[in-house]
């Protein structure tokens, strides 16, 4: 029992709550969420360290025993995930309080953004599936309203298909659920692999498997992607950085625990079935990202390929493998903040949002180029940056288990992540100078310094790789592993 | 447009409000061991705000009830949360909840439990969102 672990679900849900009281002082709501976050990251980092020595840490709501009321399980994985988002999550805070304006602000715009890590970290930490469900639809719920929160005709428009596939996927969700609830009599996670690995994987069960995997590919915009570059390119620079970075992980971080916990046992049906979404992800992503003009659009099909080079990972299914993509989820969280941030930067600053509208940028905003040039050596996995090795772990592991074109495919994502992305650097930043010296928007300090913390993270995250190498071997060793989870949820099975 | 006379409606929903709330403090109560409980009590107490809004008019409704069912949602859920918090200072699990029974004059023996104050707290954000709901829903139309 560690009543610790649930306070990075339960802390921003309280804060949150507390803004609400606090809606007129908006320096008080800006001071309190940004202690908040910090809180829920410290903690995670300690809790991070604890599971080392301790093992899995786990918390039974209620002093109900563990397969009968809800346990929240903190392991590795979902420990550097809930230290990452907080980290995250401070950033783009940091970007909001000089870009949001006030008439959102008192909107209870940071309430909302409280709401959504509650949902975020306890989608990480809980051991329950209906418990998942339920705070997936926090998630859902705090991200419907930043959508649309500013209530211009776009966001309107495009919340509405956001809220309807994911009404949608909530229901396939449900559907899935009370499926396995009928056929196992179970929905705890670690229970619910004892039980399927007691009866074996039936085609009934791994029916039911497909059915949660859709559900998850919906929600992460793996290969059922189509609702995503529009409800990502709507709504405030600051809430679209953190939707990229952090949404689509959830719906990631759900298909590594139920594939590698749960349904493990035929890995020729659904992790093939992986392979193919990942792999049609990677060549749809790649061919959209250099189809727009629109930067956000090209940003947000970037969200698309990482899903899909995620995802080789878990189809490729090696401790190498898993390890190689929870080194590159750590560092598309913190990437695509960043690429998100930046785009954002540059189409407040000029006002267009096309890249055949900007050009010669660097001679006014010269830092604000290189930084568009970091991100794009970071995504595309150029060493030293933090994409760097998350590449060359899921590759190798995809020699090794023999699957060559995922590997290409992989690969030649990369190149169209880069070409891209220099579009960009070329298009905007180079070539004439449309912007005169005098009428150039000044770019204010506290717009750079969020970006300015992410490219040292991405760099440092590529240089000190080795510090966190332990947490993230012991988190591959777990998700490979499963009976360690189980073993740590039901001691007494 | 003729102005409404809608005398019958008003006295009516003066009477049937305060059944209808009787009803929601019973089923509150109730909820501790019978079917009920506070997510119910909740709905039922709103049914009966939304009564008092649909028969007089919201600015009527409102002087005689200043809330801000905002607030009283963030009210409710704080009230849930923080008893979810009391057990982590007794040193158990979050959400756990403890009950004992004392003997008052006239009602007897009674248990008392921070599962009804968690109750309550469901409650007041039930009320607060289906009613912040309906509000918003009429502003629009």
């Amino acid at each position: 029992m560690s009543n610790l672990i649930v306070l990075p679900m339960v802390i921003p849900i309280l804060i949150g709550i507390i803004l609400i009281f606090l809606r007129p002082y908006i320096k008080i709501q800006r001071w309190v969420s940004v202690l908040s976050v910090i809180f829920s990251g410290g903690l995670g980092l300690y809790l991070l360290k604890q599971i080392q020595t301790n093992g899995i840490l786990t918390l039974e709501f209620g002093e109900w025993k563990a397969p009968f009321g809800i346990v929240f399980v903190a392991d590795s994985f979902s420990m550097l995930l809930v230290v990452t988002t907080s980290f995250v999550t401070l950033v783009c805070l940091l970007y909001a309080f000089a870009t949001i304006g006030r008439a959102l602000e008192s909107m209870f715009f940071y309430s909302f953004v409280q709401f959504l890590i509650a949902g975020v970290n306890g989608s990480f930490l809980t051991g329950d599936l209906f418990n998942l469900f339920v705070c997936f639809e926090v998630m859902l719920v705090a991200s419907y309203i930043l959508v649309m929160i500013g209530g211009k005709k776009d966001q309107l428009r495009e919340s509405i298909k956001y809220i309807a596939i994911n009404v949608l996927s909530s229901w396939i969700f449900l559907v899935a659920i009370a499926y396995l609830y009928g056929t196992l009599g179970t929905l705890n996670m670690a229970h619910l692999a004892v039980r399927v690995s007691e009866v074996g994987q039936t085609p009934l069960l791994t029916t039911i498997s497909i059915l949660l995997l859709i559900v998850f590919s919906l929600k992460s915009g793996l290969l059922l992607y189509f609702w995503l570059p529009g409800s990502y390119s709507v709504p405030p620079t600051a809430v679209a950085a953190l939707f990229g970075a952090l949404l689509t992980k959830v719906g990631i971080y759900a298909m590594f625990r139920i594939f590698t916990l749960i349904f493990n046992h035929e890995p020729a049906i659904t992790h093939t079935l992986i392979g193919v979404m990942a792999a049609v992800t990677l060549i749809i992503g790649s061919i959209g990202a250099i189809a727009y003009k629109d930067l956000r659009q090209i940003a947000a099909f970037n969200v698309v390929i990482a899903v899909g080079f995620i995802m080789v990972g878990l189809a490729v299914f090696s401790t190498v493998a898993l390890e190689g993509s929870i080194y590159y989820l750590i560092h598309d969280m913190i990437v695509k903040a960043l690429l998100f941030l930046l785009v954002g930067t540059m189409i407040a600053l000029t006002g267009k949002n096309r890249l055949n509208q900007m050009s010669g940028l660097i001679r006014n905003y010269p830092v604000l180029g290189w930084l568009v040039f970091i991100v794009t050596l970071s995504l595309a996995g150029i060493p030293p940056f933090s994409g760097f090795l998350g590449k060359v772990l899921v590759g190798g592991a995809a020699v090794e288990k023999g699957n060559f074109v995922l590997l290409a495919l992989a690969f030649i994502s990369s190149l169209f992540v880069l070409y891209s992305l220099l579009r960009i650097f070329m298009n905007c930043f180079w070539g004439e100078t449309i912007l005169s010296i005098e009428d150039e928007p000044p770019l204010k300090k506290s717009w750079l310094i969020p970006s300015i913390i992410l490219s040292v993270a991405t760099f440092v995250l590529g240089v000190g790789a080795e510090s966190i190498a332990v947490y993230v071997n012991d988190a591959a060793h777990t998700l490979m592993n499963p009976e360690i989870y189980i073993d740590a949820v039901l001691p007494d099975k | 447009m003729k102005e409404t006379n809608d005398v019958i409606l008003h006295m009516v929903t003066k009477v049937v409000v305060f059944i209808i709330l009787t009803l929601a403090i019973y089923l509150f109560i109730a909820g501790h061991n019978q079917p009920g409980g506070g997510f119910i009590s909740g709905l039922v107490l709103s049914s009966a705000f939304v009564l008092l809004y649909l028969s007089f008019d919201v600015e009527t409704v409102n002087s005689g009830l200043p809330l801000n069912f905002v607030v009283v949602a963030a009210v409710g859920v704080f009230l849930s949360v923080t008893t979810g918090f009391l057990a982590i200072f007794n040193g158990k699990s979050f959400l756990t909840h403890t009950f004992t029974s004392k003997t008052f004059p006239l009602i007897g023996k009674t248990e008392m439990g921070t599962v009804t104050l968690f109750e309550a707290g469901v409650s007041l954000a039930v009320v607060g969102v289906v009613v912040t709901i309906i509000l918003g829903i009429s502003e629009d139309v």
